[in-house]
C-alpha cells in the first residue's frame, strides 16, 4: 500500500518534471544564464536611513523608520512576443537592514530578451498554508504570523509624534491571504524594447529598483498616524496594500 | 520503555529489516470508519527516529523559557492530551492563558487549529506555543540553538531526517512526526460501528446514541464528533473572546469557536473554550436551559435543546463510549 503510494508519486513527479522540461522548451533555447536585482530603499527621493531621519508623509506628518522589509517572489519574466517563464522557488526576503538581502540573484533563468518583469509583494496563497518552510520562507525570519498562520508581507515599523499609540509607535505588518482583507498584490514593469532584459549564458545582467517605502502611506489613500497606526491584517492593511501596490517599486534601469 | 526507545533508535540506525521482536513500527493507520486524512506525511516522511525525535520533543520542559513547561505539560496523555482540571492553559511563570487547551488527536484531519481555526497547517501549530508569553515563551532561534548544543539533540536529528544542520524546518517536522501520529478511533462507538468483536451498545448507550443523533450530532458530527466549523452554542449574550472573528474579521463570526470533538470527552474537562463547566452534566443543562440568545448564536439552538433528566443520562452513556482507553494508555506516546 505504502510502496505503492510512493512508487506512483515518484512516477508522477517524473512526468512533472519531464513535461516542464518541455513546456520552457517551447518558449526558450535551452541555455540558461542568471541576472540580479537590486533593490535601492528610498523615501520620497532620498536614501532610507533606519532610525535616524525624520520624514514626511503626504499628509505632512513627521515620521522616522526603523524596520523595513518585505517579500518578492514568483518572479515572471516575459518576452515581446508574449511568451514568459516563472521562475521557480523565487522567494526573497528584503530587509533594509541587511544590505546583501537587497541584492538578489536569479540562476538558471532561460536566455533571452526580456520586456516586461512581474512578481508577487508578498507570498503566494498555497505557501502560506503550507507546513515549516527554509529559506527566506523560515519562521525565524519573524515574518510569520503564528496565531493566524501565514506570512507579514510587508513590514515597516517606526514612530510618529502623531500616533496614538504607546510610545508613539507606527506598526504596519501587512498580510492575509483570505478575502475580504486579501493582501496579495502583483507588481509589474515594462522594460524599454530598447533595451532589454539580456539574459545570456555568459553575461550578468542587473535590474535596479527604486523601492519608495513611503508609498505605503500614499498612492491609492492617504493615511494618517493620528487615526492609522497599527495594523497587522485586516482593512487597514488591505488599505496600505493597495497604496504600496501602485508605486512602491519602480523599475530604474537596467545594466545589461 | 527506555529499552524500547534506545531499540527504536539502534534499529532505525542500522536497517528497518533488523527490527528486534518487540520493537513497534511507527505507522499512521486510518481507522475504517474515518474518510482520507488532510495531512498525509507526504512531505514528512513518518520514520521511527522522526517519531521517537517529536515525542522527546514534545515532552522536553528544557525548550520553555524558565526551563519548566512542555507541550506535554498542558497536553495530558491521561486527559487525551488536553489539561485536566485547568480551565484556561497555565504556561512559564503561572501565567494563565485565555484558553482551554484542547485534546490533541485526530489532528490529521483537521484544516484549522486552535479554536478559533487561525492556524491552518500541524506542521506551524508548535510556534505559537513556543512563542506565546504565557505559554512557553521563547522563540524558535533559541530552542534550534539549545538543540544544537545538548546533547543527544545533534545525534537524534541526524537519526531521524540525516541532517547535519538542525532548523526550524525539521524541529516542526518532527514535531508533527508526534502530533500527527495521534489517531484515536477505537472507542467502544468505534468497535460497534466497525462491527468488531461483536461490540454492542447497553440499550441506555442505544437510546442516548439515537437522541444525539437527532439533537447533537448536526454540529458535532460522526466519525469526529465536529463538522470542523465554527458556531456559537449561546454561552454567553456578548462573548469576551472574539473567537473566529479574531481570524476572519467577520462580523457574523464574533463569538464563534471549532465545534470540538466529542471524543474522549469524558478526560478532557473542564468543557468549552474557557473551560467554564467542570462536569458533563453542567454541559447538557447548557443545552437544557442556559443557551442565551447570542448575537450569532446558531440557528438550531434557537430554542435550546430541551432534555429530559433520563434523557441526559442516556447521552452521557453514549458520551462514555467515546473513551478510546487503547489511546490513553498506549505507552507509545508516553513520556519515554
Ligand atoms: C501553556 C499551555 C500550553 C503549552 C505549553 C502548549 N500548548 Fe498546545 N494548546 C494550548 C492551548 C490553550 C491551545 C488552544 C489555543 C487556542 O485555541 O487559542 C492549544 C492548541 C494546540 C493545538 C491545536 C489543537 C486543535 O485541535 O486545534 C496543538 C496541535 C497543540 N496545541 C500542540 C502543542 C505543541 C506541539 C506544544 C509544544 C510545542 C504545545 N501545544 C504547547 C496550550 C498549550
Ligand atoms: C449548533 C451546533 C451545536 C449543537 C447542536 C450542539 N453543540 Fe455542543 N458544542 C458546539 C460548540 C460550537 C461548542 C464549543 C463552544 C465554545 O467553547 O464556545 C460545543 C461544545 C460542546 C461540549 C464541550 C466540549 C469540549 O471539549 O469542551 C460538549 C460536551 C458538547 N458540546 C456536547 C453537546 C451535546 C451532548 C449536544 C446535543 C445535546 C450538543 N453539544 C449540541 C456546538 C453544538
Amino acid at each position: 500500500m505504502k510502496k505503492s503510494h510512493y512508487l506512483i508519486a515518484i512516477f508522477c513527479s517524473i512526468i512533472f518534471i519531464s513535461s516542464c522540461k518541455k513546456n520552457e522548451d517551447a518558449i526558450a533555447t535551452d541555455t540558461k544564464g542568471q541576472f540580479s536585482i537590486e533593490f535601492e530603499h528610498q523615501v520620497n527621493g532620498t536614501a532610507l536611513a533606519l532610525n535616524t531621519t525624520t520624514y514626511k508623509n503626504a499628509k505632512n506628518e513627521d515620521f522616522k523608520i526603523s524596520v523595513f522589509k518585505y517579500y518578492v517572489s514568483n518572479i515572471k519574466l516575459s518576452k515581446a512576443d508574449g511568451t514568459s517563464v516563472l521562475l521557480p522557488e523565487s522567494y526573497f526576503l528584503i530587509d533594509e537592514s541587511k544590505s546583501d538581502s537587497k541584492l538578489i540573484t536569479l540562476q538558471d533563468v532561460p536566455t533571452g530578451d526580456y520586456t516586461k518583469i512581474e512578481y508577487t509583494i508578498g507570498v503566494d496563497y498555497a505557501r502560506n498554508f503550507a507546513g515549516a518552510q527554509t529559506g527566506a520562507l523560515d519562521p525565524i525570519n519573524g515574518m510569520f504570523w503564528t496565531w493566524n498562520s501565514g506570512y507579514i508581507f510587508v513590514k515597516i515599523e517606526g514612530s510618529s509624534p502623531l500616533s496614538t499609540a504607546v510610545d508613539h509607535a507606527l506598526t504596519f505588518h501587512i498580510g492575509g491571504v483570505t478575502d475580504p482583507n486579501n493582501t496579495i498584490r502583483k507588481f509589474s514593469a515594462d522594460i524599454n524594447t530598447a533595451n532589454p532584459l539580456r539574459v545570456r549564458a555568459d553575461s550578468k545582467p542587473k535590474m535596479h529598483f527604486i523601492v519608495n517605502a513611503a508609498n505605503l502611506f500614499t498612492g491609492t489613500t492617504d493615511v494618517s498616524f493620528a487615526t492609522t497606526n497599527f495594523t497587522m491584517g485586516g482593512d487597514k492593511s488591505v488599505i496600505v496594500a493597495d497604496n504600496y501596490a501602485k508605486g512602491m517599486f519602480r523599475l530604474d534601469h537596467i545594466h545589461n | 520503555m527506555l529499552f524500547l526507545s534506545i531499540a527504536l533508535m539502534y534499529a532505525c540506525s542500522k536497517n528497518e529489516t533488523e527490527l528486534l521482536p518487540t520493537q513497534v513500527d511507527i505507522t499512521f493507520t486510518v481507522p475504517a470508519n474515518f474518510p482520507a486524512p488532510t495531512y498525509n506525511f507526504e512531505n514528512n516522511k513518518l520514520t521511527n527516529a522522526g517519531f521517537a525525535l517529536g515525542r522527546k520533543l514534545f515532552y522536553e520542559a528544557r525548550l520553555s523559557a524558565d526551563k519548566s513547561i512542555s507541550c506535554g505539560s498542558c497536553h495530558q496523555q491521561f486527559a487525551a492530551f488536553a489539561n485536566l482540571d485547568h480551565k484556561v492553559s497555565h504556561g512559564v511563570n503561572n501565567c494563565q492563558g485565555k484558553r482551554n487547551s484542547p485534546p490533541l488527536f485526530n489532528l490529521a484531519w483537521q484544516k484549522g487549529y486552535f479554536w478559533d481555526g487561525g492556524v491552518k497547517n500541524i506542521e506551524t501549530v508548535p510556534l505559537n506555543a513556543i512563542g506565546d508569553v504565557c505559554e512557553m515563551s521563547t522563540d524558535i532561534q533559541s530552542i534550534i540553538t539549545f538543540l544544537k548544543n545538548t546533547p543527544p539533540y545533534p545525534n537524534l536529528f541526524k537519526q531521524a531526517f540525516g541532517a547535519t544542520e538542525i532548523n526550524s524546518q525539521l524541529v516542526l517536522k518532527s514535531f508533527a512526526q508526534f502530533t500527527a501520529v495521534l489517531v484515536s478511533g477505537n472507542a467502544k462507538y468505534d468497535q460497534v460501528s466497525r462491527k468488531e468483536n461483536g461490540a454492542t451498545f447497553t440499550p441506555g448507550e442505544q437510546a442516548g446514541y439515537l437522541l444525539f443523533k437527532e439533537k447533537c450530532s448536526s454540529c458535532h458530527k460522526e466519525p469526529f464528533f465536529t463538522d470542523f466549523s465554527y458556531r456559537s452554542n449561546g454561552l454567553d449574550l456578548t462573548s469576551t473572546d472574539e473567537g473566529r472573528a479574531h481570524i476572519t474579521g467577520v462580523e457574523t463570526d464574533m463569538g464563534t469557536f471549532r465545534v470540538p470533538t466529542l471524543r474522549n470527552i469524558e478526560y478532557t474537562g473542564p468543557y468549552m473554550h474557557d473551560g467554564r463547566f467542570y462536569s458533563l452534566d453542567e454541559v447538557l443543562e447548557h443545552y437544557n436551559s442556559g443557551v442565551e440568545p447570542a448575537e450569532n448564536l446558531d440557528p438550531l439552538l434557537k430554542n435550546g435543546i430541551a432534555l429530559s433528566a433520563t434523557e441526559q443520562k442516556q447521552i452521557k452513556l453514549f458520551l462514555i463510549t467515546l473513551t478510546d482507553h487503547d489511546f490513553i494508555k498506549n505507552t507509545l506516546y508516553s513520556e519515554q
